[in-house]
């Protein structure tokens, strides 16, 4: 062994070319600090002191009461519940609607594309609380939809489409369509156009060559999209807070109800970590299941 | 064998147009393609192979025109209902399924019985050398596996026609060989009539029974590869089709052809051409050693050596003659021919036999 290395280190100019090699890498990491700096300071740091006060009780002691009392109260468990839920909900209403939709972009010539595509990215560049607040005023009971649905004879009497659980939905499927439909289209423009041309070849009708097809192709872009919904969903505050009328309460309203009635950082912060962990494992069990990998890093 | 053996179909294309936009992508062609032939459609990028091949596939409608199979008019029947096996130049499998469930897919469509589906399967990846793949993902094949995949999905459901759009494109040339003569085999084994796309000239003369020349969208020339490469009907298919030197040739009172005085061809009966060549193939040409008698039944070309390249199994010569025309020509590197002592800038003779020789019209330019 000691033969072939002192070979090595003797062959021409193996010496140098080694010293080269380990100045470029010193030179790499050295470009790479400044971004290791601010991830640390803006990521790192902020999520460790969020960990850290959840374990302090009110008079700073180190305790497991910000924990316990999750488990003890109810109320707490119903508002996860309420949180999985409509995170659930809006997910699978925004694939019901994001799919035809970025189906109808990826077959539209390109040159429409652009136009069609605004009418997906225009609502996403409005201010979100602009667009909840507009979404209240057309669903109140004398609002522009219940008005219109009664004149034209779709129902009789108002129906209740804000303050509750309807009016939660409608916004926030709004507002997340473009998390979904974006990859999902970019999903669909991947799909090679031969293999559908050569599933009709095969003699596959254009109903069979669209399920056992381009469906399972763009599964990917499915998943992708709904995971960003979802876990985006888990952490939304402003559209349920405004379209809810207080009976959807989520994650993130109950860690403001507790810092403004009660300025307990403590309890506040211990929501924020399981949710956070919660979040963690609903991507770590999509993971599992989907081959996340190739989804969200462009692997295969 | 468990294939039924197809009853292979015919193809005739009559007349077929297709344009897009005001460029001419078809002007009017007809073929004949007949039951069990292995027809390539050879030409240029652009000239039009493709969208021909993909009018018999069904993939786009063309303007006017006709495609029939057999007795049947198929010019409006959508691709799924033509029951014709395809394989694309990206091969086009389903990156969703193993090699098995892609070669079963056609099966699927048509509701074959499971035990069936497996032994046509399996019969098909056994013909195709991939029996041990069955299971394999797509993403997980080499380019050569991917495209003996492909075939097998295309021919798998006993198709009477199959359609290949330059599968062998994508595999090094080691490959790609070795492939032509699978696939000249398989075509003999199933007997189903095949229409091959190319622009590589050495691959239609290998694999084909006969070749359509396609330019410009229009067929050049029909005829099997020795008509094609002995007697090309214009200087396209000549200089498309192996290499070629072309040299004007002159009138005599008679209008008979003459080269340098040399009398090469009687007065040509059609009259659309004013002007004729010679088209001369290199590996026609030979040495002619130095005062050597002249022979009457060859013509001779006298030239200075501009380029020597040497090239394995043969060495090109490139030779300039008096009136400013270049010749081309391959030598034989055998020990004992003269290659070996050739220089650049000395006189040299080459001579052909007039056997070889091919006129062929000018193009009104």
């Amino acid at each position: 062994m000691s033969d072939q290395n002192s070979r090595s280190d003797n062959a021409l100019g193996a010496k140098q070319l080694r010293a080269a090699e380990r100045k470029e890498s010193a030179i790499l990491l050295a470009l790479t600090m400044p971004a290791i700096i601010v991830v640390a300071l803006v990521i790192i740091v902020p999520v460790g002191w969020l960990f850290s006060l959840s374990f302090l009780d009110g008079s700073g002691q180190l305790s497991l009461v910000n924990y316990q009392k999750m488990i003890e109260y109810k109320s707490y468990m119903r508002v996860f519940k309420t949180t999985f839920n409509v995170s659930f909900l809006t997910t699978f209403l925004c694939i019901l609607i994001g799919y035809p939709l970025a189906y109808f972009l990826s077959q539209m010539p390109r040159k429409y594309v652009g136009l069609f595509m605004l009418t997906v990215l225009l609502p996403f560049w409005t201010s979100l609380l602009v667009r909840t607040y507009a979404w209240l005023v057309m669903l109140q009971r004398n609002g522009l939809i219940n008005n219109f649905a009664i004149d034209l004879g779709i129902w009789d009497t108002p129906v209740k489409l804000a303050h509750n659980l309807n009016g939660t939905l409608i916004g926030m499927v709004h507002i997340m369509l473009p998390f979904l439909v974006l990859p999902l289209y970019a999903a669909m423009q991947r799909i090679d156009r031969n293999t559908l041309q050569a599933a009709a070849n095969l003699g596959a009708t254009p109903v069979q060559t669209f399920w056992q097809v381009f469906v399972p192709l763009s599964l990917p872009g499915v998943v992708a999209g709904s995971l960003i919904v979802f876990v985006l969903c888990l952490g939304f505050y402003v559209t349920p807070a405004v379209l809810g009328g207080g009976k959807v309460i989520m994650v993130s309203m109950q860690i403001t109800a507790i810092l403004e009635d009660q300025f307990n950082w403590g309890a506040a912060s211990a929501l924020g970590v399981v949710l956070l962990v919660a979040t963690f494992a609903v991507l770590l069990l999509a993971s599992r299941f989907l081959k996340l990998d190739s989804v969200m890093f462009g692997r295969h | 064998m468990v294939f039924d053996r197809p009853a292979s179909l015919s193809i005739s294309v009559t007349e077929l147009t297709k344009s897009y936009g005001n460029v001419f992508a078809l002007s009017s062609v007809s073929i004949d393609v007949k039951a069990g032939e292995f027809l390539t459609l050879l030409g240029p990028s652009g000239s039009g192979k493709t969208t021909l091949l993909m009018a018999i596939a069904g993939f786009n409608r063309p303007d006017s025109g006709r495609i029939c199979f057999g007795d049947t008019d198929v010019t409006l029947m959508p691709p799924h209902k033509r029951e014709v096996g395809m394989v694309f130049q990206s091969y086009a499998l389903f990156p969703h399924m193993s090699v098995f469930e892609n070669v079963a897919f056609p099966l699927k469509l048509r509701k074959i019985a499971a035990q069936e589906k497996y032994e046509k399967v399996t019969e098909a990846l056994k013909t195709v050398q991939l029996s041990d793949f069955a299971e394999r993902h797509i993403d997980q094949l080499s380019g050569g596996q991917r495209q003996r995949v492909a075939l097998a999905r295309a021919f798998v459901f006993g198709p009477k026609i199959l359609l290949m759009d330059e599968p062998l494109s994508a595999l090094d040339k080691k490959l790609r060989e070795e492939m032509q003569i699978e696939l000249k085999q398989l075509h003999r084994k199933l007997g189903v009539t095949t229409v091959y796309v190319t622009h590589d000239q050495r691959e239609a003369l290998t694999m084909s029974d006969r070749i359509a020349v396609i330019n410009d969208g229009e067929v050049a020339q029909v005829g099997t590869p020795r008509d094609i490469y002995n007697t090309p009907a214009n200087s396209f298919v000549a200089s498309f089709i192996g290499e070629s030197s072309f040299i004007p040739l002159e009138r005599d009172a008679k209008g008979g052809l003459v080269y340098r005085g040399t009398k090469i061809a009687a007065a040509p009966t059609s009259q659309s051409a004013k002007t004729y060549s010679l088209v001369v193939r290199p590996e026609r040409l030979s040495l002619v050693p130095p005062k050597a008698k002249p022979l009457a039944g060859k013509l001779y070309f006298d030239g200075i050596i501009t380029e020597l390249v040497y090239q394995g199994e043969n060495a090109l010569v490139m030779l300039k003659m008096a009136d400013n025309l270049t010749l081309t020509a391959r030598m034989n590197t055998r020990a004992g021919d003269d290659v070996d002592s050739l220089v650049e800038g000395q006189q040299l003779t080459l001579s052909i036999d007039k056997n070889d020789i091919i006129t062929i019209p000018d193009e009104a330019a």
